[in-house]
């Protein structure tokens, strides 16, 4: 078990910096997630964590211990990466036993700790079988499997998930969670998929380009995006945006207004935003609601049922097109004039360079 | 299981067609013919019509016998001796020559022998210059075999690293193999040369003077030799592209997860690498036994299967009696002799290294 500290952490690949500097604190058994878009540097960064990647700059801590200089097999870390790894020629057992033989370990504690492993992932069966004949998912248990034995104070996966279809991917996502619960090891775990995040973290660290956007809670990042990328990226189907003028501010309260939406008053308290700022309002589409005291107006372009819910594109009067989340059964189609009412509490408001206010 | 796709090919099989059709022409068919001719008596340019002889071209070429003698006896039954204490024993020509009571050994000559106690154990063959040569190539191909699919291996994974320049690496190795076979045997019978040749310059220069000069070629003790280092130098550069084309077939992630498990270098080699060289290793020792097999340039140009047969190969020997005695059957018997030792090692091989399950 261990906490995992980073400070200032840098990645150049010749002269191109990809990781502009990364502060994050990973506390003792915590899970954290590192999610954002395809090539914004999270395996980058966990791969330096692995010390599979140099550290341009700043300072690596696992334990008490600054590992920058560390090889990886002396971190303390094992690693699950999205494409397995795991050893073809070799039988399950002989690819969780890996480390073990390597060491020279005796054959006892192989069976030992390969028998404990297989037992946490409910795959005592499969344990001299070859990689070719088990399924994607029970190629990905092997992989954990792998790192379980070697018992290490972090656990690093890569998209994990990513190679599995997407029932399978709910599946193992129960059981990684489950696994977190049973060894209580701090874990790290790298996706661009935002559900992942959400069901599995108990800390999301999202970013963007090499910058970390925001650090917190599932629903922290979700009720309270620090700015329009968090609030875009987190949540689905995604946050809409709409652009709006700020009408008025006063101790408790902004009112911003458009030709779209008329007059909102949102209850909160803010002394950067100015009156005649050209601001963004951001609407959930789970928090727009047919009819209601404001008006949002606007003409139905598509319908999406999905059963428990429905979306509807709706174009407003500028042109701008929003996402509702509505009941299942409501009665809407293509081409039909929708009264929609936002929730002015549970609304965000952006500054013009991007932060929330 | 065959699919539609695989089974009625239009496409494919027009593709291979024009390439086929030549391989029919220039491959497939003269091996038909020489395995026709070998059973004839058929010569390159002859008055006299081909006659069907059966067997009789093999037996000549593989005939071999064993004949053990007992020394000259005096009259009491004891050893004679010569003065310098060799014992006689009778003449080999009265029993290979019109010797009715030993019809087999008719017409054979000594191969080489051997001493059991007193007595002498003569190993004769009818062809004794063929049988040099099968030794010479089966010498040729034990040694090759090993030493430039290991050597190649070795080059492969020290290019296959990122280097800054590998790449003139990579261009220096594979060079030879780009130049003509006989124009590298024409440099190296310069270097091999007795009196002023590069070699027994370079050992002479290192050696202050004390290492005499040796005529490479010229020396039935080193002939073979010094055509096999040059040999295997020839070729390792395109053995090792084969190698390096395997070597970047395994995965990368497969060596991540080796060093995360602290593998050495040793032990990344043994478990991760050479499992992965499985199949290339086949084609190497296939390919290299093939060729090593039908050694026959360096040998035309470089000594010509001397000094004193010491240099004779089965290919140098099926074209000398092909074309240089007009002996069009003869050559024919050898080369199927030789395809199908090449044949029989290559089952042989496959079955060596096949997929164990
Ligand atoms: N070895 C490398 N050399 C140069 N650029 C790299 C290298 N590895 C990754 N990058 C770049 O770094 C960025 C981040 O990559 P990566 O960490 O793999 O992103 P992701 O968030 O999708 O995992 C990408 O723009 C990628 O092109
Ligand atoms: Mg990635």
């Amino acid at each position: 078990m261990a906490r995992v500290s980073l400070s200032g952490i840098k990645k150049n690949y010749g002269g191109v910096e990809i990781i502009k500097g990364v502060d994050i604190d990973i506390a003792d058994g915590e899970f954290t997630v590192f999610v954002g878009p395809s090539g914004c540097g999270k395996s980058t960064l966990l791969r330096m964590i692995a010390g599979l990647e140099d550290i341009s700059d700043g300072t690596l801590t696992i334990g008490e211990r600054v590992v920058n200089d560390l090889p990886p097999k002396d971190r303390s870390i094992a690693m699950v990466f999205q494409s397995y790894a795991i050893f073809p020629h070799m039988t399950v057992r002989e690819n969780l036993a890996f480390g073990l033989t390597i060491a020279n370990a005796p054959k006892a504690e192989k069976d030992a700790k390969v028998a404990e492993a297989a037992r946490i992932l409910q795959m005592e069966h499969l344990l001299e079988r070859r990689p070719s004949q088990l399924s994607g998912g029970q190629r990905q248990r092997v992989a954990i499997g792998r790192a379980i034995v070697r018992k290490p104070g972090v656990f690093l996966f890569d998209e994990p998930l990513s190679n599995l279809d997407a029932a399978l991917r709910v599946d193992m996502r129960m059981e990684l969670s489950k696994l977190h619960a049973d060894l209580g090891a701090t874990m790290i775990y790298v996706t661009h998929d935002q559900v992942e995040a959400m069901t599995l973290a108990d800390k999301i660290v999202v970013l963007n380009a090499g910058i970390v956007q925001q650090v917190g809670s599932p629903l922290e990042l979700y009720h309270r995006p620090a700015n329009i990328f968090v609030a875009g990226f987190i949540g689905s189907p995604k946050m809409n945006f709409l652009k709006v003028r700020v009408e008025a501010v006063d101790a408790t309260s902004v009112t911003v207004g458009s030709a779209d939406i008329g007059k909102l008053v949102l209850p909160r308290a803010n002394a950067t935003a100015k009156v005649g700022d050209e601001v963004t309002i951001g609407m959930r589409p789970h928090h727009l609601t047919v009819g209601g005291a404001q008006d949002i107006t606007g003409r139905v372009v598509l319908v999406e049922r999905l059963g428990n819910e429905t979306l509807a594109a709706v174009v407003l009067g500028s042109g701008q097109q929003i996402i509702a989340a509505l009941p299942g059964d409501i009665d809407v189609a293509p081409g039909q004039e929708l009264h929609l009412a936002t929730q002015a509490d549970r609304a965000s408001l952006f500054l013009a360079n991007g932060l929330a206010a | 299981m065959a699919s539609k796709f695989t089974r009625s090919n239009r496409v494919g099989w027009s593709m291979a067609g024009p390439a086929a059709v030549l391989m029919a022409i220039f491959v497939v068919l003269p091996f038909i013919f020489a395995i026709g001719l070998s059973f004839t008596n058929q010569r390159l340019i002859s008055p006299n019509p081909t006659q069907f002889v059966g067997l009789a071209n093999y037996e000549q070429l593989l005939g071999v016998g064993v004949l053990t003698l007992e020394p000259e006896r005096d009259a009491a039954g004891a050893a004679v001796r010569d003065d310098a204490g060799a014992l006689a024993y009778p003449s080999l020509r009265s029993f290979t020559r019109n010797n009715d009571q030993y019809p087999q050994y008719d017409g054979m000559r000594e191969w080489f022998s051997f001493d059991i106690g007193e007595n002498r154990v003569f190993v004769l063959g009818r062809d004794i210059v063929f049988l040099k040569a099968l030794i010479n190539t089966v010498i040729f191909v034990l040694i090759v075999a090993p030493v430039q699919g290991g050597l190649a291996l070795g080059l492969a994974l020290l290019i296959n690293q990122k280097l800054r320049g590998i790449n003139l690496f990579r261009a220096i190795y594979f060079m030879p193999v780009v130049v003509s076979i006989v124009v590298v045997s024409l440099l190296w019978r310069f270097i091999y040369d007795g009196n002023s040749g590069l070699l027994n310059n370079l050992l002479g220069a290192a050696t202050f003077g004390a290492f005499p000069r040796i005529d490479w070629l010229g020396n039935p003790g080193t002939a073979l030799g010094s055509i096999i280092a040059m040999s295997i130098w020839q070729a390792v550069g395109f053995h090792m592209v084969i190698w390096l084309s395997g070597l970047q077939t395994i995965s990368p992630t497969l060596y991540e997860a080796a060093a995360i498990e602290g593998a050495s270098p040793w032990q990344t080699f043994r478990y991760v690498t050479w499992p992965g060289l499985r199949n290339t290793a086949v084609l190497v020792l296939i390919v290299i036994t093939m060729q090593a097999f039908s050694l026959f340039s360096q040998i035309d140009v470089m000594t010509g299967g001397g000094p004193l047969d010491s240099t004779q190969t089965i290919v140098f020997q099926a074209v000398e009696r092909g074309y240089g005695k007009q002996d069009i059957s003869g050559g024919s018997t050898i080369s199927v002799v030789l395809f199908v030792i090449v044949l029989s090692i290559s089952f042989i091989q496959r079955w060596l290294t096949r997929e164990k399950t």
